[in-house]
């Protein structure tokens, strides 16, 4: 079956059999490997991407469901060149080590913030709750969300809570 | 913005743009043209035998390109073990299935749902056997596991015996004696530390190219051991290690799971050889249970004698440890690094014993502390049921109990001694940051009121920096793979003409930020500025020797070893600045990007213009060879040994037995910190994993040996909704095992924290008379253990 | 992880979904049961009917004496909806606890009501509520009480040949009130339940003159506890009544031990959740 969507902005179409689901659509026909697959019973998160601006498990989509539909991608979140606050809060506020579950947890805090620009920590929390990290301990994370949270709404961001060395 | 600052500052991470934009490379990203697929068959039943395997049906499928079964494999003999002591795993099914979930067959495709059409549609018989899954059941030999094997029971480590060439005594008649004094208090507990599965969120993916003009492999793997696996393929397939190479892309967390060469990883090889194509097998979730290794799995009983003042006389674990039914990498050798810091903290006679045996269940291996949260958790468990019932502050009675700074390094009875440990004041540091005087009192307050709030805390002592040589000799090498037969660091170090450097490492980094380590090790080294520093790692032929990463040994063996080039690389430099600055070599200084002349900061040379002149041949002092690097190993003296202490307050739902963990404070001491951003990660993360095993994680099989936890949805990881921000502190007592006083610090929050919630969760039920509850403290236990204490 | 291949059908209107349903078909709404199932292959329908397509059946609506909630109204929708959080709270909170973020958003209140799964939040939230279940046919439309709509685990009672189009709620007015509670499978509201109970309840003149409570986790099926409500209508709802009537919480039902709760457990969770359920109710009112 033909699909077309808009992927970051690009119309894009590709033949797919019905049981292709989203993900390895958008993997292997798109060359967008930056989503990733960590499970298979939509737990892990790793897979979201937002359609029709919403986040949603990208694993748990046939492509063809997605047929006509608005996609963005991590490899989509920055514009112009400027990394997304969510993007740069990681970066900032070490919310990632081997960064696989990184690009489904940054579409779903991004999603979040776009709701919520001023979550508090248990929003933050239960906004990521679909996601699994399993080299943070997610405390790195929530700094980070609420890192970009500040940038969004042009306050300065709180200073990290790491012990310095000297 | 993070500080730049070199040694000590938290840089930010030099691996990060890639992965917050998408654009990290993990194998299963790799598609290049003419890529197959491989799905594996695999066994529904935990022990049978094969009675017919038809693939016929499969080989017609659409896209099919071939089906590979045992008889096709049989000649390249079992996967390789490091320790291989027990049943050695066929890379297909042999005839038999000794656990649910063993490959049986492989299919290669031309994607990877065709691949999975034609795995579904191999037939296969069996005649199904007594499978033994219970550990009393599999150390009782009443069945055998493998009729090949003398015993289930595949070795036995004691506190003294497991390594004959030390003649340690036996302490056993010491701690039997404690327990007749007329003082001894003896306390007494039969605990599970309960089997887990690893899940790193990226599944395992391997891919691997031949090429037969070349007669070469080229293999990408996500492993933690890629010099391991490139061995592993030379050796199973009969070629020179240097025909095979491995790279390790941006691997999705191992924390050991990956630490570890597969079958899966020698057929895909293999298979890229036969059929000419690129392959690429990815690990899909719902198989990972029977295709990954598994961690822990133990039974114990953990007996702690002291007096009622709060002396401890002696301590004996007698324990179960759960192997599964092939043997890998590591797998009997995993319960030995739990036996060297059986003692903990504390000053005290040990009789320790762990039967590992054989069962009809996954192979369990190297998971985030391997064997060390085991040892740590039956021995701090046993602490806080003393301390309860001599009704000591449990911070007391492990105080009472310490080695003392002016006794490190500080020799236990299992023959290895405690680097450096300063113990009392990590305590001291977590009681003033966690307000524990404060925290007891509300704790008071609300037991007044009826509820159950508990406070937990736990102290624990790691091993690691796996590195010192002489382990070796009990199986601690590469070996069994054709490799360095020692777990010596290394590094080399360019400086570049242009005055940058390169720096390339043996170590295999699932997130821990080596890049960025390194690069401040480096720089902090040399004087260069980082951002001139590149830092590379886990390609086998750029660096042969390398050992990877595992057992929080890359910082104190690796990174040592990167420091000692960039001494070697400075020796060379300051002759090469003695000369361009017509100067004495022993007057010259390296700071600010460069060196100059000790007392004159005007006469300096940039590192660009010393590069320059050292591949110049010319223009060098006589007797120098041109270039400007350096490859050094180091073989420590001593493994490092870490330690802290960590403390819990949760509150129990007294109707439904239900946890909360409220809030969660640690101070851990790993020695120097070269990124205290990143040692934090460290902690963040290990702890979460032992909160994991505390609260949510358990792998169950039932009787008949069937998963019943194989997919997310039934091995509840935690989530973000269920963990509180973690309070971090640290206390520094530098180790001298290695120059720059580091230890390691990978494991210690996993190796910390499970003890410490299980404390809090009974501390809590201690009002209902609760003395234990096995991990997790699921809501179903917890009320299950009140229930039985109410009765 | 690969789903078996099927033949999909992306109807545009009811009447074509209608003609296309029937033996060995399935209907997917938002997906996030059906597909985890076929991704796993424990079940691989010959054909899938996508009506995730049809138009106007996304938006909650007052029809006057009824809230009505269509086929494609997503959990997000139903956990934030005014309408559902004025009149039938019950139904908003068992929502918002349902999967997370993502599976909210793609995942239908109906879809969870056909599913049928023996934890689900919504069913027992709409079985406390009293709503009524429109499946439609190509014969006909057919209403079917919530208490009689879960048949067994993951079997509802919808015909082969039948789309759940529409759950009718009953709107709470005056003096009445509903809640949703659950502990899930890691602790707190977290997943799916192992136990959870969802209570209506009429009040006046400080007597309790109905009340209806939905049970979920414990049994085959998420149930109507008709015991709780027998033993709670014309007392004064208090503590004393709430715990009398939450002891009838099982009567009826078969209690099914799984990795999270023994028999033994689940029989006490389903009492105290029932307890919790019927309190907070009480105090909505």
């Amino acid at each position: 079956m033909n699909v077309s969507m808009t992927v970051n902005g690009n119309p894009v179409s590709g033949d797919v059999e019905p049981r292709t689901l989203l993900v390895h659509f958008i993997r292997e026909n798109l060359h967008l490997t930056g989503t990733h697959v960590g499970c298979e019973t939509g737990y892990c998160g790793a897979c979201t991407v937002h359609l029709d601006g919403k986040p949603v498990k990208s694993c748990t989509i046939f492509a063809v469901q997605a047929d006509g539909a608005t996609i963005t991608t991590i490899e989509g979140l920055a514009s112009n060149g400027e990394l997304h606050p969510v993007q740069e809060g990681f970066w900032e506020r070490h919310g990632l080590q081997c960064g696989y579950c990184t690009p489904g947890m940054i579409m779903s805090a991004a999603a979040l913030l776009t709701e919520n620009p001023n979550p508090t920590e248990d929003e933050i929390r239960h906004g990521i709750e679909g996601n699994l990290c399993r080299c943070t301990g997610y405390h790195n994370i929530v700094k980070a969300v609420e890192y970009a949270g500040a940038r969004i709404r042009g306050e300065e961001p709180p200073a990290p809570d790491w012990e310095e060395a000297h | 913005m993070a500080t730049t600052s070199v040694m000590g500052g938290s840089v930010r991470r030099r691996e990060d743009p890639a992965l917050i934009q998408g654009t990290g490379t993990y194998t299963d990203d790799l598609q290049p043209v003419g890529l197959l697929h491989v799905a594996f068959a695999r066994s529904p039943v935990a022990h049978g035998k094969i009675t017919s395997l038809d693939t016929s049906s499969a080989k017609t499928m659409p896209g099919v390109i071939a089906v590979f079964t045992y008889d096709d494999v049989a000649h390249l003999g079992p996967l390789v073990a490091q320790v291989p002591i027990g049943k050695l795993r066929p890379l297909l099914a042999a005839g038999e299935v000794n656990h649910v979930g063993e490959a049986v067959a492989m299919v290669v495709a031309e994607n990877r749902y065709q691949a999975q059409d034609a795995a579904d549609a191999i037939d296969v018989d069996y005649e199904i056997l007594p499978a033994v899954i219970d550990l009393k059941q599999a150390a009782s030999n009443e069945v055998k596991v493998h009729d090949e094997l003398d015993s289930n029971i595949l070795h036995t480590w004691t506190y003294h015996g497991y390594w004959d060439a030390l003649g340690l005594e036996d302490q056993t008649p010491q701690v039997d004696a404690a327990m007749e004094r007329d003082d001894a208090v003896v306390v007494t507990l039969e605990m599970t530390n309960q089997r887990l599965i690893p899940v790193a969120i990226e599944p395992r993916s391997v891919m691997s190219e031949y090429n037969k003009g070349y007669s070469t492999f080229t293999v990408h793997s996500s492993t933690q051991v890629p010099h391991a696996l490139a061995g592993a393929i030379a050796t199973n397939l009969g070629v020179a290690v240097s025909d095979v190479r491995v790279i390790a892309l941006e691997v999705g967390g191992g924390f050991g799971c990956k630490l570890n060469v597969y079958n899966d990883e020698i057929l895909v090889a293999w298979a890229s050889r036969e059929l000419g194509h690129s392959v690429k097998w990815t690990e899909t979730r719902r198989e990972a249970p029977g295709s990954t290794i598994h961690g822990r799995g133990w039974i114990g009983t953990a007996t702690l004698v002291g007096t009622k003042e709060g002396e401890f006389l002696g301590y004996k674990l007698d324990a179960i440890a759960d192997m599964g039914a092939y043997t890998q990498n590591f797998t009997v050798a995993i319960p030995l690094l739990g036996l060297w810091i059986a003692s903990g903290q504390y000053k005290m006679p040990v009789g320790w014993k762990v039967d590992c045996v054989t069962t009809h269940t996954m192979t369990t291996d190297a998971y985030r502390g391997a064997g060390r949260p085991e040892a740590i958790y039956y021995l701090e468990r046993i602490i806080d049921a003393f301390a309860h019932e001599i009704g000591m502050d449990p911070f007391e009675v492990r105080k009472k109990n310490f080695w003392q700074p002016e006794e490190f390094p500080a020799t236990m009875g299992c023959g290895f001694a405690l680097d450096s440990g300063s113990y009392e004041a990590a305590v001291d540091k977590l009681i003033s940051v966690s307000d524990y005087a404060g925290m007891r009192q509300r704790q008071e307050e609300a037991r007044a009121e009826g509820r159950l709030v508990g406070i937990g805390v736990g102290s624990y002592v790691e091993v690691c920096g796996f590195g010192p040589a002489v382990l070796a000799e009990i199986g601690f090498s590469w070996s069994s793979y054709g490799l360095p037969a020692s777990f010596n660091g290394s590094g080399q170090v360019r400086v570049n003409p242009d005055g940058t450097a390169t720096v390339i490492i043996g170590t295999g980094p699932t997130g821990q930020g080596h890049e960025t380590t390194w690069a401040q090790i480096v720089g902090d080294g040399l004087g260069i500025p980082v951002e001139n520093i590149k830092v590379y790692h886990g390609d086998t032929r750029d660096h042969p020797m390398g050992v990877g990463t595992f057992g929080s040994r890359s910082i104190a063996v690796d990174g040592a070893a990167t420091h000692g080039a960039t001494q070697k690389i400075k020796e060379k430099a300051a002759k090469i600045a003695a000369h361009l600055l017509e100067a004495s070599a022993e007057d010259i200084v390296f700071a600010d990007g460069g060196a100059h002349v000790a007392g004159s900061p005007d006469k300096s040379v940039e590192w660009a213009a010393i590069a320059k002149s050292a591949y110049q041949a010319h223009t060098l002092p006589e007797g120098l060879e041109s270039g400007l690097e350096a490859e050094t190993t180091f073989s420590p003296g001593n493994a490092t040994w870490p330690f802290g202490t960590h403390l819990a307050l949760v509150e129990v739902d007294a109707e439904t037995g239900d946890v909360e963990l409220l809030e969660y404070h640690a101070v851990d001491d790993c020695g120097h910190v070269v990124n205290p951003m990143i040692v934090g990660g460290q902690v963040h993360g290990g702890i979460a994993q032992g909160i994991g095993q505390a609260m949510f994680e358990d792998a169950i099989y039932d009787e008949a040996g069937n998963m019943l936890t194989g997919s997310l949805l039934d091995y509840p990881l935690p989530t973000a909704a269920d963990l509180p921000m973690f309070g971090l502190h640290r206390t520094v007592t530098p180790t001298d095992v290695n120059p720059m006083g580091v230890k390691g610090i990978g494991e210690a929050g996993t190796i910390g924290s499970a003890h410490t919630i299980v404390n809090a969760v009974v501390d809590a039920l201690t009002p209902l008379g609760v003395k234990h509850v096995d991990m997790p403290v699921r809501p179903k236990r917890v009320w299950q253990a009140m229930q039985e204490a109410r009765a | 992880m690969y789903p078996r291949q099927f033949d999909y059908v992306a109807p545009s209107s009811l009447d074509e979904a209608l003609a296309a349903v029937g033996e060995g078909s399935k209907v997917m709404a938002g997906g996030m049961s059906l597909i985890p199932l076929m991704k796993t292959r424990l079940f691989s329908p010959a054909v899938v009917v996508d009506i995730g397509r049809l138009p106007d059946l996304d938006s909650i609506s007052d029809e006057g004496g009824h809230i009505s909630v269509p086929a494609l109204v997503r959990h997000a929708t139903t956990a934030s909806d005014s309408l559902i959080a004025t009149y039938a709270a019950a139904l908003a909170q068992a929502a918002s606890l349902t999967g997370d973020v993502q599976v909210r958003n793609r995942g239908t209140t109906c879809g969870a009501l056909a599913h049928s799964d023996v934890a689900a939040d919504q069913p027992a939230a709409v079985i406390a509520l009293g709503g009524t279940m429109i499946a439609r046919s190509s014969s006909g439309t057919r209403e079917i009480q919530a208490s009689e709509f879960c048949v067994d685990a993951l079997t509802s009672a919808l015909e082969p040949d039948e789309i759940l189009v529409e759950i009718r709620l009953p709107k709470s007015g005056a003096g009445e009130a509903s809640a949703y509670d659950k502990l899930g499978r890691r602790g707190g509201h977290s997943d799916y339940a192992v136990a959870g109970a969802a209570a209506w309840v009429k009040k006046s003149n400080g007597t309790v003159e109905d009340a209806r409570v939905g049970l979920t986790g414990v049994g085959t099926k998420p149930s109507l506890a008709l015991g709780v409500s027998q033993a709670l209508i014309g007392t004064d709802g208090s503590e004393e009544a709430i715990k009398a009537a939450a002891g009838h919480a099982l009567e009826g039902v078969t209690v099914l031990e799984d990795l999270y709760g023994s028999e033994e457990y689940k029989t006490h969770l389903a009492k105290v959740y029932v307890a919790r359920a019927l309190r907070k109710a009480l105090a909505a009112i």
